[in-house]
């Protein structure tokens, strides 16, 4: 099997790694640079546990091969919290709602949640629905999730004026 | 009646320690440890129902470069003990791999080991198989006839369990009901698959003589059974419970997967790991849940008083009857529901097919015998003409009557069921939601109310385990914890379980930190190892906010007696004279003669001399708690108190269905529950939701269907439907809270809240939305081509 250098940024990171041609994103990301965060529910981009950020862009890195990073630029769950470290306002609200349980989901849930309130910073219920749609938990019935995106959409807008 | 206000930290809102580490991505799962040297396991399955494995050819799959062996099942089978079954079968053999004779598609024949997952799978194509084609069967009905082809032909049939209990005089109420009807309800199969597969590494180090071994595992007495089939002392099994495990819900077990990995490390000298793919769980891992037709049959009065239940369970087992016969055991503790019905009879058929096995699955088989209580309950309600809230009042039992013995043995502690009920309809506004109903009915739609009254029976001692295997006399279920006080005064307690998202660690933490007065965010709780751990069975069974609760409460007022001891010692005082407060230990009525806790504690580590005579030095303790009201084996009848600890949840949902389409939608949701004292309000609602959602793809989605030729049908998430966050509504939940009189804290169990009503809820919705129509449905999942064929009116809908 061919072996490529794969370079890109992640988490503002710059790293130069191999990775053979078949070797999906997700498992570059856990087995080359041990960023194990980015979990693997199914392999085949139904229940997005393995979500990151791709160039602005939430996508599932089981989907992709490694090798098409080369170049791009992606955040995962190791990059959400804010610059001096302390949790960003969606991880603390994750946290002050029990926004989960056994937390397997909760990396590609952040992901997928982080992005929308770039995009949209007061979104409904129904939109918050819409963003986590793709993601698949088997413990919180999402309701918990729901509330802390609202309560993180919150903040953050208090925050801003 | 409400012991809440009287708590320092219980019930009170808390952050949950355990988020803190999957908010940031250090959550350490499983598939997250990388040891040195480590390989990999892909598997070979066999592709049919049923076959002989003539010869495994492996001279290929070996010549690939970086592939280390290939195990074949016949190898293994040499040089393990079978793994335990639930029941005394000892003609069915359970190996990891099979050996002779595969016995369902997808079964695990052989193990390729390599450098890479990759290398590994590539390599598992080029293992060559020899089958013969044989007969199979995939129908449990088909199954139980004398002719049918023979899952274990060393077994002579098919019938892994059959037996009739009576309890009462159920001939007598039969007669003497006005009254009686029967119905089938069915159960399909169908599990709570969770989002992480079952991962595992095993670590052989021969200098120790000791198994290293990372699950995500959730299993009582996994330890002693990986030692059991290695002919291993369990004191060479090391299970790191310090593992997350990424959702469970009673399923992980992965003692297979456990055994061919620590065989694998053992023979390799290099350590060995196994994390299944999607399919590999779907199809191989062994982690279907219960697969159920009821025959229903009921004596009741002109007012709709029911008299008494018959029950015939027809449980599909799969293949392998490991603890999953012992699902038909469970609802034995709560076979009437909720409900006052004098006489019972339960006649529990587990039955052996071409299928993957089942696993325990959250309710251990209770969710599906409450959905066949409550159809029951239901079409009594419709033949009678009395709605469906009332003939629930009138039968349930009523609070001033507890503890309430049913005719299985079983006491219920405790519970209010009547003002659940009134609370829940009068948050959910029964009326309005008729209101609404109708209106979506203007509109060309279909639309239904639902309702369920169910229990939750926690906090179990197994006492199905002696019910269902005459051989095996387990009578406990323990727990426990071990807390130390280090020289700092710093808390830490240990638990000998892995947990997957119940907040164990919160539990420990609240529960002693409520007995010693000290804040519980600065108590450390930990997962020990198995080796230096006390007894633990699991987080199973909703036991957990009772049992380990308790062990950990039981050994704190240790820690408390000591440090009264040593003040009572220091201050020449007797120990009434004392007072605990916070940790400080006063003189009644002179609060300057003191001993803080930071004093008491240096003296128990460093001050010997001013010790009591004859103590032990240093601050620890230990309790392990036996269940309450555990420890007694069944009596000839049958009869046993197999769990103390009864909540109660009412359910209500509003669904509409499009007829064109047979598309299910839930407009409204509420549920009333009550689980005794809660220990972390957040944690219990999470389950209570979490617990909703499965009920709903049980009810409408999620079904390992078999085709005619015994292929598995649903292997993925595309086939295998989980409802995501367009399927699932928003809850609304209403609390009470009945303390049981039997735990620490009045608290009951809740890890299998929401589950246990809610598919019958769904199915109470959709036939009321049907009922216009003349039209219902008593198979489960109800799903849209199962609705639409209905609607059509030209397919029936078949049980199978
Ligand atoms: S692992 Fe990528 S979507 Fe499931
Ligand atoms: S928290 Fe367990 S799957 Fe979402």
């Amino acid at each position: 099997m061919s072996c490529h250098k794969v370079s890109l940024t992640v988490n503002g990171a710059k790293y130069a790694e191999n990775a053979e041609a078949r070797m999906t994103l997700v498992d570059f990301l856990r087995d080359v640079l041990d960023l194990t965060g980015t979990h693997v529910g199914c392999e085949h981009g139904v229940c997005g546990a393995c979500s990151v950020i791709f160039d602005g862009k939430p996508i599932r890195s089981c989907l992709i091969y490694a090798v098409m990073a080369d170049g791009h630029d992606v955040i995962t769950v190791e990059g959400l919290e804010e610059d001096d470290g302390s949790l960003s306002p969606l991880q603390d609200a994750f946290w002050e709602n029990h926004a989960m349980q056994c937390g397997y989901c909760t990396p590609g849930m952040l992901i997928a949640t982080h992005q929308l309130l770039q995009e949209n910073p007061s979104p409904s219920e129904s939109e918050i629905r819409d963003a986590i749609g793709g993601n698949l938990c088997r413990c919180t019935g999402y309701q918990q999730i729901v509330e802390a995106v609202q309560m993180a959409a919150k903040k953050i807008k208090d925050n801003c004026v | 009646m409400n012991k809440k206000s009287a708590f320092r930290y219980i019930s009170k809102k808390r952050r949950v320690k355990e988020n803190r580490r999957f908010i940031t991505g250090r959550g350490r799962f499983a598939a997250d440890l990388k040891l040195s040297g480590m390989l990999h396991v892909a598997m070979v399955s066999s592709p049919f129902a049923c076959a002989k494995i003539k010869s495994i050819n492996v001279d290929q799959a070996i010549a690939v470069d970086g592939v280390h062996y290939v195990l074949t099942g016949a190898e293994l089978a040499e040089n393990i003990s079978p793994l335990l079954s639930g029941l005394d079968l000892p003609d069915v053999k359970r190996l990891p791999l099979a050996s002779g004779r595969a016995r369902y598609a997808g079964e695990w024949v052989a193990a390729v080991v390599a450098d890479t997952r990759h290398i590994a799978e590539d390599a598992a194509e080029l293992v060559m198989v020899d089958y013969d084609m044989l007969d199979f069967v995939i129908d449990p009905e088909i199954a139980m006839k004398p002719d049918a082809p023979l899952v274990h032909p060393e077994k002579g049939d098919n019938i892994f369990f059959d037996k009739q209990w009576v309890w009462g005089d159920v001939d007598g109420d039969f007669s003497k009901a006005p009254h009686s009807l029967s119905l089938r309800a069915r159960w399909s199969r169908c599990s709570t698959i969770p989002i992480e597969t079952f991962a595992v590494t095993a670590s052989w180090d021969d200098g120790r003589e000791m198994l290293d071994i990372w699950a995500s595992v959730q299993m009582p007495k996994y330890p002693e059974q990986i030692a059991r089939a290695l002919k291993l002392p369990a004191s060479s099994v090391n299970v790191h419970f310090d593992v997350d495990v990424g959702g469970s819900y009673g399923l992980k077990r992965g003692i297979r997967q456990t055994v061919i990995v620590s065989y694998l490390t053992r023979k390799l000298r290099r350590p060995v790991r196994f994390i299944e793919d999607r399919i590999e769980n779907m199809a191989g891992g062994e982690m279907h849940g219960p697969d159920r037709i009821f025959d229903m049959e009921v004596a009741y009065d002109d007012d709709g008083i029911m008299h008494s239940l018959k029950i015939t369970a027809t449980d599909d087992c799969g293949c392998y009857p490991g603890r999953a016969p012992l699902q038909l055991g469970k609802p034995v503790s709560a076979i009437v529901g909720p409900y006052r019905i004098k006489s019972a009879q339960y006649h529990a058929r587990s039955v052996s097919t071409n299928k993957t096995s089942q696993e325990a699955v959250r309710g251990f088989g209770q969710a599906p015998t409450n959905f066949a209580i409550e159809t029951v309950v239901d079409r009594i309600a419709k033949e009678m003409g009395i709605g469906r809230e009332e003939i629930r009042r009138r039968n349930l039992i009523k609070s001033h009557e507890f503890p309430w013995r049913i005719p299985s043995g079983s006491e219920y502690d405790s519970g209010d069921y009547h003002t659940v009920l009134d609370k829940l309809m009068e948050s959910a506004n029964w009326d309005q939601l008729v209101t609404k109903r109708d209106v979506i009915r203007k509109q060309g739609k279909l639309a239904g109310i639902g309702l369920s009254t169910c229990l939750e029976p926690s906090g179990g001692n197994s006492s199905f385990e002696p019910l269902f295997n005459p051989k095996n006399n387990t009578t406990t279920w323990m727990e426990s914890c071990l807390i130390k006080i280090d020289m700092l005064g710093g808390v830490s307690a240990m638990m000998g379980t892995s947990s997957s998202g119940q907040g164990h660690e919160t539990l420990l933490a609240v529960s002693i930190g409520e007995v010693l007065e000290r804040d519980p965010d600065t108590i450390r709780a930990i997962h020990a190892d198995s080796v230096t751990a006390l007894p633990s069975n699991s987080p199973v069974g909703s036991r957990m906010a009772i049992m380990l609760g308790g062990a950990a409460a039981g050994a704190a007022k240790k820690i408390k007696a000591q440090l009264l001891k040593i003040a009572a010692h220091n201050f020449q005082l007797p120990e009434d004279r004392l007072i605990y407060d916070g940790g400080d230990i006063f003189v009644d009525g002179d609060r300057e003669r003191h001993l803080t806790w930071e004093q008491l504690v240096d003296i128990a580590h460093r001050q010997y001399h001013n010790m009591p005579i004859g103590t032990e030095p240093g601050l620890q303790a230990q309790h392990t708690w036996e269940v309450p009201t555990g420890g007694a084996m069944p009596a000839d009848d049958g009869t046993v108190q197999m769990y103390p600890c009864y909540a109660f949840e009412a359910h209500v949902p509003l669904v509409s269905i499009d007829p064109d389409t047979g598309q299910v939608e839930i407009c409204d949701y509420y549920i009333g529950h009550d689980c005794g004292t809660v220990i972390n309000p957040d944690i219990v609602r999470g389950m209570t939701f979490g617990g909703i959602a499965h009920g709903i793809g049980a009810a409408l989605y999620e079904k390992f269907q078999y085709d005619d030729s015994g292929q598995l049908q649903a292997g993925t998430f595309m086939d295998y439907l989980i409802p995501s966050s367009h399927e699932i509504p928003s809850v609304g939940m209403i609390k009470h809270f009945t303390p049981s009189p039997l735990t620490e804290f009045g608290q009951k169990g809740s890890g299998e809240s929401g589950y246990l009503g809610a598919p019958a809820a769904i199915a109470s919705a959709v036939n009321d939305a049907l009922e216009p129509l003349g039209k219902s449905i008593e198979t489960l999942p109800m799903r849209v081509r199962d609705i639409e064929a209905l609607l059509n009116g030209n397919v029936e809908t078949k049980i199978g």
